[in-house]
């Protein structure tokens, strides 16, 4: 079923697409059987997508990754072939299994979450599309049609973020995620047709003429263009501003704190499962690509570095929000950095792992933080919490399972492994130790500002207690946590360098177990930092948030003692502004430029053309027998000369025909000036 | 006969309208609705029955009205004509049937838009200049009485602005003819085509005109200048745009429709069945300056789209972009030769964009006739505001539109930009790459319009808000269905105009 021409293959991502196109017809009064097909189109789409998984362990025999493919022919153009099809391989198998599995326990959720709200159905729609053009993503075959699926994510994202729209900021937000995600977007864009246009096929593999296969990137390699620089690495870098955009990458990513306007699942399913797993997944796709220039060559080098620095910088930030869902925001901008750093000093795997073990606990995260927010009645500051743990002790025991996957707790949290593979891949990278060093600066901040929130939230003695009575949330909620949860323990059994199987699975190689790569040097100093990391983080931010302060209005410890610097950092260091004020402004400035220049210098070039022929057609009224005339009898008496064949006979009509020609212009003339007689 | 009563149909329907006194006005929108049924019927049968996928032509009328100098009355369809003849039918349909749901029309006025429909089947067909330019004149009159005597307070002004401009550049391309009909003894645009495949235009024009004392090529090259002029004043190219926000604005939005849904795509049939095929031997030599002026064109219409506040002049600014786009892919293909395939995306793309373009700015009118009817003309961006809570269908399908409009994929503008942008990209790198700036700033102007239009909270003056009404949703199903299955299935569309694409590259001597 899978192995060879997997047409089955279409039904995962054209399920959910079809369920959103069913449910936009659906009146708002139908919002219960409107989810019910929302999840049970996503429930077939998750079994189909386990079974493919399934089927793409077998390996495809000698050291070979295992890869089938259904194409078909979308349209022609002139005498060319546009193709698309899906393909199924360890990375989309993985990826798609992931992102069915945790959007399903997302979806669950949300019948719950979401249950008081009027426009139910329609919300579900909305989700149903996002989730199937995610997958649409995930299994195309063709750049083309993952375009088209990367675009309809963007749309769906600007729907769901938008979704309470009559919230100005709501409604603000959901614009600045289109068009942040659509400037990455339109380099994407330019990345494709110049791959088009360099190699005549879009298809990723196409039985030895895809654009991921030798030929067509040895063509790549080989092509040179301006800078010197070869077409493939040019190439390389628009699709990483493609990827930018998608993934929330400095300087990119100021749409995904502001995405929070969403409700808290479209926060889970932006933030774990679709959207921003999209641009690493785009990288990793392409990465045959990056790899033309080396391993130290430019689109690589420049991947590492911008994943590093926003590992670094959105840790720090994430360090000065008070905001429980801003804190996550900023946390998953720091994730996708370390998973461009993966994908840059060259270990998709590592990229792979990280993002399908980011996507489980964060997911758990946001879906933990929306239990919290409801049980706090919609409260989100973490300042004004505190001592939920007795309140809400399911909740915090999913909670702590997240957060301890993301701080990075050695050996039992999948999010350990992961983070470590990425560290291995960073440390090994030829192009020195750069982007290896800002991670593990990330990784510290990361349990830290982690434990902050922990302490803060669940800790100590609840800070407005007369405001909020805390209570726990009911099963439909708290199932998807638990299930989430054992994914965030459970995952780290794949990816150990004891048994690395999830990522020799990924490079078509049979793993093996083996006890004793844990002990070698490599492996050792490796966990010894991973371990000196999260003790250190988990240690200092215990040391400055054991106590917290009884009120909610004290400033924070860190604050007190470097009041500018936390300032800067709660504003996600003046990036929002920066933009507002140099970019933002500028073009509006340009708008109302241009539009001064129609106004004083277009339609006065206009003004004078229109009396110039006006002019004209006065000029041609009073002398019209002297010059138009004359004009065609010379035209007319060529005619008679060259017309030889014609009769003698006729030779006066051509001049009558030849005033028929001037029709036109004559009838316009009289027209002109019946009007400006007026 | 079936392509003359084409062309007659709507004339004699215009005629019984005009000579009908006393008929009221509801009477006559739905007569002149019946009337336009016809030929979309015509059409349509002409498609079926016709040999579209081969590239044949399906329907032809011929007759020598002047055999001495050569001048007949040449029409024919082919399947790249078949496309703009329906598009013609559909959208003068769905315009009358606006103009009749929000009160317009009556007997002159549906006359006149008759009119311009015959006017417009004759230049889609035509195969001769003479014919092809009375045509492409006679659009004139009627489009300028109908901004003019319906159009808003300042329409006077605009039509004649858009008059005399659209005139101004049909004097050059009248020049430019009658000096090629010296030249080459004919005004036959496949004949024409047939010199120009040769490399032999040039040299007629050289000796015919060589005692001007310049060169068959420069003299060549001004004709095409000429003939580039004339199309750029329509489509509208800058610097030639000005007269197009106005006229615009002011012309009631059914007429819009047909402005920009129609009289746009005149010029862009042109540069694509004439430009592009008759002037080959100097079109490389004037594309940096012409691709110029369409990088412009693209840019200066988004950008200047984002200052106004007025959704009329907002969507007159994006149609400037929009047919910008199509502009620079016929000048990319005529630029620089030898990439089949470039080519073949720059043509296909320009051919779907003129006719996906021509149904999304209808139905986005459509919205905005809605808006003006029920506001009592209402369409500044501040007069609205949160109209989603009140108008989920309205905002929903107007939504569809707008996205449709800034190529959002599965959407009918999206393969167009794409086959245009991945056929200019290879033969002018600059023109590609700079132009994604226009498809950026189109999302920037759309999506404000959206936000302040539909999101937000509710405006409290248009607390109540109505929803489209049963019949509304009727009238706009079947354009949103041409919006969408287009997007999903363009060979439906493509299939009409590939056997064409590529006999046109052929004779350019692109393919081999």
């Amino acid at each position: 079923m899978f192995s060879e021409n997997p047409t089955v293959l279409w039904l995962v991502p054209m399920l959910p697409l079809l369920a959103g196109a069913v449910i936009a017809f659906m009146p708002n009064r139908m919002g219960k059987p409107a989810s019910w097909l929302a999840l049970g189109a996503l429930g077939v789409s998750c079994v189909i997508a386990l079974l493919a998984l399934l089927a793409a362990l077998h390996p495809g025999g000698h050291g070979e990754v295992f890869r089938s493919v259904t194409q078909s022919t979308w349209f022609h153009f002139g005498s060319v072939e546009m193709k698309w099809g899906l393909v199924l391989d360890p990375l989309s198998a993985g990826m798609g299994a992931m992102v069915t599995f945790v959007a399903f326990w997302i979806f669950l959720y949300s019948t719950g979450y979401m249950a008081e709200e009027a426009r139910f159905g329609r919300f579900f729609g909305f989700l149903s599309l996002f989730s199937g053009a995610m997958l649409m993503v995930v299994y195309a075959n063709s750049l083309l049609l993952l375009f088209m699926a990367w675009e309809l994510v963007g749309l769906a994202s600007y729907l769901l973020i938008g979704f309470y729209y009559s919230k100005p900021s709501a409604a603000a937000a959901s614009q600045k995620a289109f068009i942040t995600t659509r400037v990455g977007d339109m380099a994407f864009f330019l990345g494709m047709i110049w791959l088009y246009g360099k190699t005549g096929t879009l298809s990723f593999y196409d039985g030895g003429n895809g654009l991921l296969e030798s030929g067509a990137l040895t063509t790549l390699a080989g092509a040179t263009t301006i800078g010197g620089f070869t077409v493939s690495a040019m190439a390389s870098l628009l699709l990483l501003v493609g990827a930018m955009g998608k993934s929330g990458q400095v300087p990119l990513h100021t749409w995904l704190p502001d995405a929070m306007e969403g409700p808290t699942p479209v926060s889970a399913l932006i933030h774990a499962a679709t959207m921003v797993a999209a641009g690493v997944f785009l990288v990793a796709r392409t990465h045959p690509i990056f790899m033309q220039s080396g391993l130290q060559g430019l689109p690589l080098t420049a991947t590492a570095w911008i994943g590093g620095i926003t590992a670094l910088y959105a840790a720090c930030v994430a360090l000065g929000q008070n905001d429980i869902k801003r804190i996550l925001a900023y946390s998953t901008v720091s994730q996708l950095g370390f998973m461009m750093v993966a994908l840059g000093t060259g270990g998709v795997p590592a990229a792979m792992f990280h993002l399908i073990a980011h996507a489980f606990f964060k997911a758990l995260l946001f879906l933990s933080a929306g239990s919290v927010i409801h049980g706090c009645h919609d409260e989100q500051d973490i300042r004004k919490m505190g001592g939920l743990r007795k309140a809400m002790p399911k909740t915090f025991v999913t909670y702590a399972v997240g957060m301890m996957a993301l701080a990075g707790f050695p050996f039992v949290f999948s999010g350990f492994w992961s983070k470590e593979a990425v560290l291995h891949s960073a440390m090994g990278w030829p192009g020195g130790y750069g982007p290896f060093a800002l991670a593990v600066c990330a990784a510290l901040l990361t349990a830290f500002y982690m434990t902050r929130q922990a302490l803060l939230v669940f800790f100590g003695k609840p800070r407005e207690p007369g405001v909020h009575h805390p209570h726990e949330s009911p099963p439909v909620i708290l199932v998807p946590l638990y299930v989430l949860a054992a994914g965030a323990v459970l995952l780290s059994l794949v990816g150990t360098p004891v048994w690395p199987w999830f990522e020799e699975w990924l490079l078509g190689a049979h793993a093996h177990f083996d006890g004793g790569a844990l002990f070698k040097p490599h492996a050792l100093v490796l966990v010894g930092i991973s371990l000196t990391i999260v003790t250190v983080g988990v240690t200092a931010s215990w040391l400055v948030y054991r106590y917290p302060s009884g009120d909610s209005r004290a400033p924070d410890p860190i604050e007190r003692k470097f009041g500018g610097l936390w300032a800067f950092l709660g504003t996600g260091m003046g990036f929002d502004a920066f933009y507002e004020k140099h970019i933002i402004s500028n073009v509006a400035r340009l708008g109302r430029a241009v539009d001064t220049a129609e106004r004083m210098f277009f339609v006065p070039l206009m003004a004078l053309a229109e009396g110039v022929i006006k002019l004209c057609g006065r000029w041609t009224g009073t002398v019209d027998e002297q010059s138009l005339n004359r004009g065609f009898n010379t035209i007319c008496a060529e005619m008679k000369n060259r017309a030889g064949t014609a009769s003698a006979s006729q030779s006066g009509r051509p001049q009558a025909y030849l005033r028929a020609i001037g029709l036109g212009t004559a009838v316009l003339l009289v027209m002109y000036f019946l009007i400006s007689a007026r | 006969m079936m392509l003359l009563s084409l062309l007659l149909i709507p004339l004699v329907g215009a005629a019984v309208l005009g000579g009908w006194r006393g008929l009221a006005k509801p009477c006559a929108n739905k007569l002149a609705m019946t009337v336009a049924a016809v030929p979309l019927a015509l059409v349509l049968l002409m498609g079926m029955h016709g040999k579209l996928p081969d590239g044949g032509v399906m329907a032809e009328w011929k007759s020598a009205w002047m055999p001495d100098v050569g001048i007949s009355l040449s029409f024919a369809v082919d399947g790249t004509s078949w496309l703009f003849l329906l598009l013609t039918t559909v959208v003068v349909l769905f315009s009358l049937a606006t103009s009749h749901r929000i009160g317009l029309g009556g007997r002159t006025y549906a006359a006149l838009v008759l009119v311009l429909e015959s006017a417009l089947f004759g230049v889609f067909t035509a195969r001769h200049f003479i014919p092809w330019f009375l045509c492409w004149e006679l659009t004139l009159i009627p489009s300028y009485l109908l901004v003019r005597l319906w159009g808003g307070p300042a329409a006077p002004r605009a039509a004649l602005r858009f008059f005399l401009m659209t005139l101004g550049g049909s004097v050059f391309m009248l020049i430019g003819f009658l000096a090629l009909q010296l030249a080459a003894e004919t005004m036959d645009f496949g004949k024409l085509a047939d010199f120009a495949a040769k490399g032999e235009l040039a040299g007629m024009m050289s000796a015919k005109f060589g005692g001007l004392g310049y060169g068959g090529p420069a003299l060549l090259g001004a004709v095409a200048v000429c003939v580039f002029l004339g199309l750029a004043v329509k489509l509208p190219v800058v610097p030639f745009h000005a007269w197009l926000p106005a006229a615009y604005a002011e012309a009631p939005s059914p007429v819009t429709m047909l402005l920009t849904g129609l009289l746009s795509k005149m010029a862009v049939y042109g540069m694509l069945r004439i430009l592009l095929p008759v002037f080959p031997e100097v079109l490389p030599a004037l594309a940096p300056a012409m691709m110029a002026l369409a990088v412009a064109t693209v840019l200066l219409g988004a950008v200047a789209a984002l200052a106004q506040t007025d959704i009329k002049r907002i969507m007159a600014y994006s149609s400037v972009n929009h047919l910008g786009y199509c502009a620079m892919a016929v000048i990319a293909a005529a630029a620089v030769k030898g990439d089949p395939q470039a080519h073949a995306a720059a043509v296909s793309g320009t051919i779907l964009q003129a006719f996906n373009h021509g149904i999304i700015a209808s139905v986005l009118f459509y919205f905005i006739a809605l808006m003006e009817s029920r506001t009592d003309g209402a369409r500044s961006l501040t007069d609205f505001g949160g109209l989603r809570s009140k108008a989920p269908v309205f905002t929903g399908l107007m939504g569809l539109a707008i996205f449709a409009s800034l190529g959002l994929p599965g959407l009918s503008g999206f393969v167009g930009e794409f086959l245009m942008f991945s056929g200019v990209f290879p033969l002018v790198p600059w023109a590609a790459a700079v132009s994604t700036i226009g498809l950026l700033l189109t999302a920037v102007f759309l999506l404000r319009m959206v936000r302040v239009v539909f999101n937000g909270p509710l405006n409290p003056s248009r607390a109540d808000w109505p929803d489209l009404t049963t019949g509304e949703r009727l009238l706009v199903a079947p354009m949103i269905i041409l919006i969408v299955l287009p997007g999903l299935w363009p060979q439906l569309l493509l299939h009409c105009c590939n056997a064409d694409t590529a006999r046109l590259l052929e004779s350019l001597h692109i393919l081999p």
